[in-house]
């Protein structure tokens, strides 16, 4: 490992090392603070060209000690276990649907949270494990501590025994992510669980309360339902806000319809613990938004997903000069993921005005780091970028929502087209007819042009992908009127 | 004298349907003779033609049984308690399948009384170029006299009548999806991707089934003998997921006979040409899948001039769907040169009644059409095959991008991903415009469909390179295709 070092100290001696051109005789060419989407994939592009790479990560446990290895949010503790334990419900979904095509078993088929939470477990330890890997063959440093900038160009790297090594670089990614909020009610960080708890909660969660009415939350609702748990949840007031909400509504309706139950409008105010157990069972109170109402409810778990915060407060940037957004704690950048800082850039989910979502820190952080070394000129393009919620009924979007784009345009200068459909294979099984539907809106005013995408109905990240490429290359109604559809599949809608 | 209706169309399938419904719009009289002979077997079915009755839309269904039955291998990997293995019981999916093609004749049905077209569940013939003469099941005769006719009657499963026995004992997809009774063990000779399908979901259902090919699979469908260290062929790799899941294939092979023994089973004896061999083996059923044949016979089209095909027997059209005879049109899987597929045959129907009712001058676009086969693991593709690409514009002008990727779903399942894979063939020059793109994994038909979108607005390498991915899915992995077929390096996806 390396010592801190002044600035006399010669170059030679890392020329001599093997590495080349490490200017002012920084130990790195790039440090890397979060080894997350972004990140990672920042640091595995520098590598190729040759840069001295660290990368630095370190998850802080949560409220209940809860923790896990390299490889960020996504791998962890976001987008692939949630999909893993989507289609979890989504098999038990088949289950009662494969009786209908012909296939025989016992009436009732259980699910067991221990066997499906190992599996997946297992998974996510094989892609930490290969991360790993990866970065040692691309002879990336990495080291699991916590880094916070102490100075100008340099960091200090506290790793879990509380040893301190310093450390510096020619240039900063600052790539740190989010973590839940928590509500700050009385019993919520010793009672309650987040979504970095539940995808490797060690016993089954049992009825549960889910607070929240972000994608997170549906999601999560979404899955528990569909393992046959008793869920509810509880809404202070829209559902997935800053998505279509027309669609939003139709997501709700499908999931109170299959089950779930829904509280709008209250908040709550007090957990607290009936009875210690795994799970045990806690009692909530919460208060009406409107009025003066207050309700109680038992639930075995309470499961938080009322939004992220970013991890921008405790790395030092004040001592670097880093601006934040007070309020939000997000990092504003310009179109080159730069800070106000000109050594120190940012990708992930904690920009400012952003998306939060893994491929667009992956393409942010391997452009950054091309224009950096490589010579290109290639900016992340933000416009347009394609999002699935993994709800029970799937929901694929990319563009404006009908809102933002009556806003944006008017509504005369606006064609929403629009259809419900029935996928072939739900109907054998006599299954909710009439609950998909794909709506385009397009910009009268500019020949017709696809400026919004929305599908809701099984495979929706599938079926969105490739329209998300077409309106890329500027998508006209007229071009996609003449597409003929391939059948019989629920995209030719 | 003047000619009873605007519009006659003959077929009530996927185009003659299309084309009658969208003319009945504008207002005009229109009416549809749909007659079904009965197959070899004695089946036959409702108002709707190939597509609905005996073509994707029982595939899809059965083909969505035997997926189900995987889904219930996969559950115990996700925690479900499940005994295995699980009996799947054909009858039961059958009448369920059955029972919603029923409906949907019977939607179409009340579709056109809807629309104030006329339906005449008669066979029709041409006495001359604006009569017809339709005949019930019964022999019972009525004349109809039209201003413009449609010929939408499409084709009918072939049979190898060269080989003994074919004929009395054989069954095509024709009588499959009808089947009160499950087939069996089953034997199927094989030539197009239909034989696939149905081999894929009768062994996902867990029936023995075994496919026996003279040669190449997915004729017409992208083939490559690519010199890399590893072959890949978009047609083999679907074939390999298929033999690797139980269905046995009889490479090099043709079937000579086939017998009644006295069990009732079905003795296929067959050459071996690799071996020169002669072997036999018994099956509950013999299903024929050699490709499909154009059902213009008893139409007359000899006495009213429409030219057709010497080689293929299909009626010729141009561009406007117009045959030989100026008011005679045809649609579907009946015209020479024309993709057999559901979706164009609809949209060149309805674009015929617009052109013809409607004041549009728009003609259809056969280019880019996108398709799928649904095999246990789906093909979907769009634009050229690779083959295409390098004879069209020269091997140094097309650039190949390729991945084996591996679908997060089958990673907890523990399911072999060995063939999932992708490609897109690229111009090498200028903006590398994309040319076609093609996609072996789950839901393929999901996948392609937007991307055929793109295709269709002459979307290039690096606009799709600039696309971000949507996180996690199968489509994604087609915006990070990076590794060139030319470079032969490794193109296995690894991780996030």
């Amino acid at each position: 490992s390396f010592q801190a070092h002044k600035e006399d100290k010669p170059q030679k001696l890392l020329e001599m090392n093997g590495h080349t051109s490490v200017p002012h005789s920084y130990d790195y060419d790039l440090i890397v603070i979060g080894g997350g989407s972004g990140g990672l994939a920042a640091a595995k592009e520098a590598a190729k060209y040759e840069k001295k790479v660290m990368v630095l990560d370190f998850v802080m446990p949560t409220p209940l000690g809860n923790s896990w290895g390299l490889g960020g949010t996504c791998v962890n503790v976001g987008c692939i276990p949630k999909k893993l334990m989507h289609q979890a419900a989504l098999l038990g979904q088949a289950l009662q649907d494969s009786r209908k095509f012909g296939w025989q078993f016992t009436e009732e088929v259980k699910h067991s949270w221990m066997a499906m939470t190992e599996s997946v477990q297992n998974y996510i330890g094989s892609l930490n494990w290969g991360y790993r890997v990866a970065l040692r063959e691309k002879k990336v440093t990495y080291e699991n501590a916590y880094g916070e900038f102490v100075g100008p160009h340099t960091v200090k790297a506290t790793n879990k025994r509380g040893v301190e090594k310093l450390y510096t670089a020619e240039k900063f990614l600052i790539a740190t992510g989010e973590r839940p909020r928590y509500l700050g009610i009385p019993g919520d960080k010793e009672y309650c669980i987040s979504s970095d708890d539940l995808f490797s909660l060690p016993y089954c969660p049992g009825k549960t309360l889910v607070v929240g009415a972000s994608y997170v939350a549906l999601e999560c609702a979404g899955f528990l339902a569909g393992l046959g748990l008793d869920v509810t949840v509880m809404v202070r007031s829209i559902l997935l806000r800053g998505f279509d909400q027309d669609i939003a509504n139709k997501i709700g309706e499908y999931m109170e319809e299959h089950g779930i139950d829904f509280i709008r409008e209250f908040v709550p105010i007090k957990v607290e613990q009936i009875e210690a157990g795994t799970p045990g069972r806690l009692k909530v109170t919460a208060k009406s938004t409107k009025e003066n109402q207050i309700i109680e409810g038992e639930y075995n778990t309470v499961l938080l997903a009322i939004g992220r915060d970013a991890c921008t407060r405790k790395i030092g940037l004040d001592k670097v000069g880093v601006k934040i957004n007070e309020k939000t704690g997000k990092i504003p950048v310009n179109d080159e993921e730069q800070t106000n800082v000109p050594y120190i850039y940012a990708v992930g989910d904690i920009l400012q005005d952003k998306l939060e979502l893994t491929p667009v820190a992956i393409q942010a952080g391997r452009l950054l780091v091309q224009r950096l070394y490589a010579g290109a000129t290639s900016k992340c393009d933000y416009v347009n970028v394609p999002t699935t919620v993994f709800t029970p009924l799937e929901y694929g979007a990319c563009g404006y929502s009908e809102e933002t784009a009556v806003e944006k345009f008017g509504e005369e200068n606006i064609e929403v087209y629009h259809s419900h459909f029935w996928p072939l294979e739900w109907t054998v099984p006599s299954r909710d007819n009439n609950k998909c539907y794909a709506k385009i809106i397009c910009n009268i005013q500019d020949n017709e042009r696809v400026i919004g995408f929305h599908v809701l109905g099984p495979n929706a990240g599938e079926v969105t992908q490739g329209f998300a490429a077409a309106i890329k290359c500027g998508l006209t109604k007229e071009q996609l009127d003449s597409t003929i559809g391939i059948h019989p599949v629920c995209a030719e809608v | 004298g003047k000619n009873e209706y605007d519009l006659l169309v003959i077929g009530g399938g996927s185009g003659g349907l299309a084309c009658a419904k969208e003319a009945a719009q504008f207002g005009r009289k229109v009416a549809v003779l749909d007659y079904v002979e009965p197959s070899p077997q004695g089946t036959k079915w409702g108002l709707g033609g190939t597509c609905v009755n005996v073509g994707c839309i029982p595939k899809k269904l059965m083909h969505q049984a035997a997926l189900l039955g995987s889904a219930l291998k996969d559950a115990q990997y996700y925690g479900w308690n499940i005994a295995q293995p699980v009996h799947h019981t054909w009858s039961v999916m059958a009448e369920a399948v059955q029972n919603y093609v029923k409906s949907l004749n019977w939607g179409h049905r009340v579709q056109l009384q809807d629309k104030k077209v006329k339906y005449f569940n008669m066979k029709g013939s041409f006495s001359d170029p604006y009569t017809i003469r339709g005949l019930t099941k019964a022999g019972k005769e009525t004349i109809v006299t039209a201003e413009n006719i449609v010929i939408a009657t499409g084709g009918r499963p072939k049979y190898p009548t060269h080989i003994a026995g074919a004929l009395e004992y054989g069954i095509t997809s024709d009588d499959l999806f009808w089947l009160k009774q499950s087939p069996g063990k089953t034997f199927s000779e094989f030539l197009m991707d239909v034989s696939l399908e149905c081999a894929g979901f009768l062994t996902g259902i867990g029936l023995d089934t075994t496919v026996m090919m003279r040669s190449i699979p997915l004729r017409g469908f992208d083939q490559v003998k690519y010199f890399s260290p590893t072959q890949q062929q978009m047609a083999s790799l679907v074939t390999e997921h298929m033999e690797s899941y139980g269905t046995k294939f009889l490479k090099r092979c043709f079937p000579t006979k086939v017998e009644k023994l006295e069990s009732n089973r079905l003795q296929v004896t067959w050459k071996n040409t690799d071996l020169g061999t002669e072997e036999t083996d018994s099956f509950d059923t013999v299903m024929w899948a050699v490709g499909r044949a154009p059902d213009t016979e008893t139409l007359n089209l000899e006495a009213v001039g429409v030219k057709t095909n010497s080689e293929t027997g299909k009626i010729i059209v141009d561009a406007s769907e117009a045959t030989s005879v100026p008011h005679i049109y045809a649609v579907g899987d009946i015209t020479e040169g024309r993709p057999e597929l559901t979706p164009t045959a609809i949209a060149a129907g309805k674009l015929l009644a617009q052109r013809l009712f409607g004041q549009s001058s728009e003609l259809m676009d056969y280019d880019n059409v996108p398709t799928t086969v649904f095999t246990p693991l789906e093909y979907g593709c769009v634009g050229l095959s690779e083959e295409a690409a390098r004879q069209c514009y020269g091997s140094d002008n097309i650039e190949v991008y390729h991945a084996y990727y591996k679908p997060l779903e089958f990673t907890v399942a523990e399911r072999d991903a060995t063939q999932c894979y992708m490609k897109m063939v690229c111009l090498g020059e200028r903006e590398q415009r994309i040319l076609g793109l093609h996609f072996i994994g789950p839901n393929a038909g999901e996948v392609i469909q937007g991307f055929a979108l793109g295709i269709k607005c002459g979307a290039t390498y690096p606009q799709l390179m600039k696309t971000i991915g949507i996180h996690p899915t199968c489509a994604e992995e087609i915006t990070k295709l990076h590794i060139t077929k030319r470079s032969g390096l490794d193109a296995t996806v690894t991780g996030c």
